[in-house]
């Protein structure tokens, strides 16, 4: 009798993976975890990984980056480092509530999980909110973000074990935004997936920021899903500033949902990154909603940055607006596909969307793909793309004044990104970032500019 | 002598557009150059600051016993030459303030000096926007954009009071000016005139002139300085029109033959 030993596909390993360290990634998992990690690994399994050429990932083919040797952890490891050495990631005149993860996991730094203020506001650790809260976090945990024919997400619910949780009940204020760094440090290359869920309650209000860094040379595979409830009324703001070394593959999933008038804007700026897929899923649920999706990469070398937008206009009188840009110099490559979805029912929808990117080189590439899905039939829609080089004119006139070429296509390059960074409305954020973009178009944040250690390129 | 312009040929794609320029120009004096639409005036313009569109086929362009065409665009401005574009352009999202600053200080750090300190640089520009009454307003807004034509016009000369050049070329700086900015900017101008700078004024309207009185008026004709004078000969031309020297030309073409 012969026996044929069938090679395993990327898809299956981890479902063998999964299957094997089972018991250490559920330790302790309430019921209904228990039973969104059962389901989520047999729909990832059902599915596997998007194939080569599959629409929504055409130019972003990322099985091979996640049939990769890392080391997967799921047990909090000791990593020795002083983080005021390493670290100092300030907004200066802004004060914020900063929440670590290292490594997918939550980093106390001698503080508390879970922070309960006397408002009812709660922050902190995922973990320790899903077995806390178990009631509060199972009403919200993996009922926005899909997991058919969504792998990513699916393997990420299968596999998540911490994150941030924040919960802002009805009427309450955020008094100062929360800043979550993610932190990737580690002795060697790893794979990382953590899970974040933000619940903004009933006419409450949450400005949050989300910095992604990378703090020592390994490669780094990353899966997160950030899944984000705005309640009727609600006034959500998150702004994501990544900024993780060339070698570092990053694939984010956000899931917004908003009920009746709940207002969400989602600002993703890419200083940094070697692969960087993002993908944005605004369900504007309830009549009314608002949705701003901005974003913003500057990318060089072989970078590669796709941004993937999903806005799903179910109910009447929602209105959404989508800027995208991208700078690309050298052989990067970017990718924005935007689609914008508008149910039967959702009349009087107002959708716009626009994609702007400057080429550099002969030999960046972007690929840029509008779509959209309507169904009813009083709307206003819009979309635009372009693709071009530095104004030549504008270009000459700066010269003509003194000014060198570089400073010129500099001056000329941050006017450019500027467009997005002016929709910041945080002042002391939007100087913060728009300092962060000046450095990296002078080529000054050659990895992290937060970071203190001269790591490679 | 400040300029010397030596039979200059200029191409764009392979049509001959300057066909042998000359011309000479020393500190404190006043040009004026006129001549028909398309004759090539802002093409010279556009040599004298190094567009790079322009292809200079034969001809020499000396500055200050320095040959220009091996000078870069930013370099030519920093060595005091400017020009005042005939169609400025927009660029939205560069503030005036920041472009303003940073030109003026690229200036400085040429010649060797520090930077100015942002609190005397909006002094410098205070003082400045007065010579061309500019509306203090458009400072705070993008380079050009939304600017109407004749507020585009003033904003060169506010740029040529800021920078303060050697050779500053004009380039119909007086067309879609009404007669009250006419005349601002025409004394703006003379404000700026010094014994050891000279200006190219670029125009079809000899009312210009009444205002900046040149030492001397160029007429170019296809690609051509075909006649030279001093004021006069510019009242001549408002009176006749160019039919006058093409009559003349024809003439000339007739007798050599
Ligand atoms: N970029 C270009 N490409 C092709 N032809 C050009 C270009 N620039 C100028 N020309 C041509 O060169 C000739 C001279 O143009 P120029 O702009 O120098 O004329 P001008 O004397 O300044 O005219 P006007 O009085 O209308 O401003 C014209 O025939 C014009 O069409
Ligand atoms: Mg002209």
């Amino acid at each position: 009798m012969k026996e044929s030993v069938k090679e395993l596909n990327t898809a299956e390993k981890y479902v063998e993976f999964f299957r094997k360290n089972q018991p250490v990634i559920s330790e302790g998992d309430p019921a209904y975890l228990l039973q969104l990690r059962e389901k989520a690994i047999g729909l990832f399994e059902a599915e596997g990984f998007p194939p080569k050429k599959q629409e929504n990932y055409r130019y972003t083919h990322l099985e091979p980056w996640f049939g990769k040797e890392f080391a997967r952890y799921f047990r909090e490891r000791k990593i020795a480092f002083d983080i005021d050495d390493l670290f100092s990631c300030d907004i200066p005149s802004l004060e914020t509530r900063i929440l670590m993860i290292l490594n997918g996991f939550f980093y106390s730094n001698g503080q508390k999980g879970l922070t309960e203020l006397d408002n009812g506001i709660i922050y902190g650790s995922l973990r320790e909110a899903t077995r806390r809260y178990p009631e509060l976090v199972g009403q919200y945990l993996g009922k926005n973000a899909e997991m058919e024919h969504e792998p990513f997400v699916a393997l990420n619910t299968a596999f998540a074990q911490d994150g941030i949780f924040l919960f802002v009940p009805g009427n309450q204020h955020l008094e100062h935004p929360i800043q979550i760094i993610h932190l990737l440090l580690s002795d060697t290359d790893q794979m990382v997936q953590h899970r974040n869920l933000f619940i903004a309650g009933k006419n409450s209000r949450a400005d949050i920021i989300i910095c992604d860094h990378t703090l020592s040379p390994h490669m780094f595979l990353t899966n997160s899903v950030t899944e984000i409830y705005a309640e009727e009324n609600a006034d959500v703001d998150i702004i994501r500033l990544q900024n993780e070394h060339n070698s570092s593959f990053q694939v984010t999933n956000t899931w917004i949902n908003q009920e009746r008038n709940a207002r969400s804007r989602h600002s993703t700026i890419t200083l940094h990154g070697g692969m960087v897929r993002n993908n944005l899923h605004v369900k504007l649920q309830g009549e009314g909603a608002h949705t701003e999706a901005l974003g913003l990469f500057l990318i060089d070398k072989k970078q590669h940055v796709d941004n993937f937008t999903v806005i799903e206009h179910r109910q009447p009188h929602c209105t959404s607006h989508q800027q995208f840009k991208g700078v690309l110099d050298d052989d990067a490559t970017g990718v924005f596909n935007g689609k914008i979805q508008v149910f039967q029912d959702a009349q009087k929808t107002e959708a716009y969307q626009s994609n702007n990117n400057i080429l550099l080189t002969d030999t960046a590439r972007m690929h840029t793909k509008p779509q959209l899905v309507i169904h009813a039939d009083d709307v206003k829609c819009s979309h635009g793309a372009t693709v071009g080089q530095l104004d030549e004119e504008a270009l000459f006139y700066l010269r003509s004044r003194g000014i060198s070429v570089e400073e010129s296509r500099l001056l000329l390059m941050y006017a450019f990104a500027n467009d997005v960074i002016s929709r910041i409305k945080e002042p002391a954020l939007k100087n913060r970032i728009s300092h962060l973009v000046e450095k990296r178009l002078r080529g000054e944040l050659s990895r992290c500019n937060c970071c203190r250690m001269q790591c490679q390129d | 002598m400040l300029l010397k312009i030596r039979d200059l040929r200029v191409s764009v794609e392979d049509k001959e557009i300057l066909k042998g320029i000359d011309l000479e120009v020393n500190p404190g004096e006043v040009h004026a150059i006129m001549g028909p639409n398309g004759s090539g005036k802002s093409t010279l313009a556009s040599a004298l600051v190094g567009k790079d569109y322009f292809q200079i086929t034969h001809g020499k362009i000396d500055y200050e016993g320095k040959n220009l065409m091996e000078l870069s665009p930013e370099d030519r401005a920093r060595e005091g030459i400017f020009l005042g574009f005939q169609y400025p352009v927009e660029i939205p999202g560069v503030s005036m303030v920041n472009f303003l600053r940073t030109a003026v200080n690229e200036l400085r750090k040429y010649r060797g000096e520090e930077p100015l300190a942002a609190g005397d640089f909006l002094k410098l520009m205070r003082e400045k926007k007065q010579i061309v009454e500019i509306d203090s307003d458009l400072t705070s807004r993008s380079v050009n954009e939304g600017f109407s034509g004749g507020e585009k016009k003033k904003n060169e000369i506010f740029q040529m009071a800021l920078l303060n050049p050697k050779l500053a070329i004009l380039d119909e700086t007086d067309s879609g000016l009404d007669i009250d900015a006419l005349r601002i900017v025409a004394n703006g101008v003379n404000k700026l005139r010094r014994p050891d700078n000279a200006i190219i004024v670029i125009t079809h309207y000899q009312r210009l002139l009444e205002y900046i009185i040149p030492d001397f008026v160029h007429i170019l004709y296809k690609g051509r300085i075909v006649k030279s004078g001093d004021k006069n000969l510019a009242v001549e031309l408002e009176k006749h029109g160019y039919d006058w020297i093409k009559q003349e030309l024809d003439v000339e073409a007739k007798l050599s033959e």
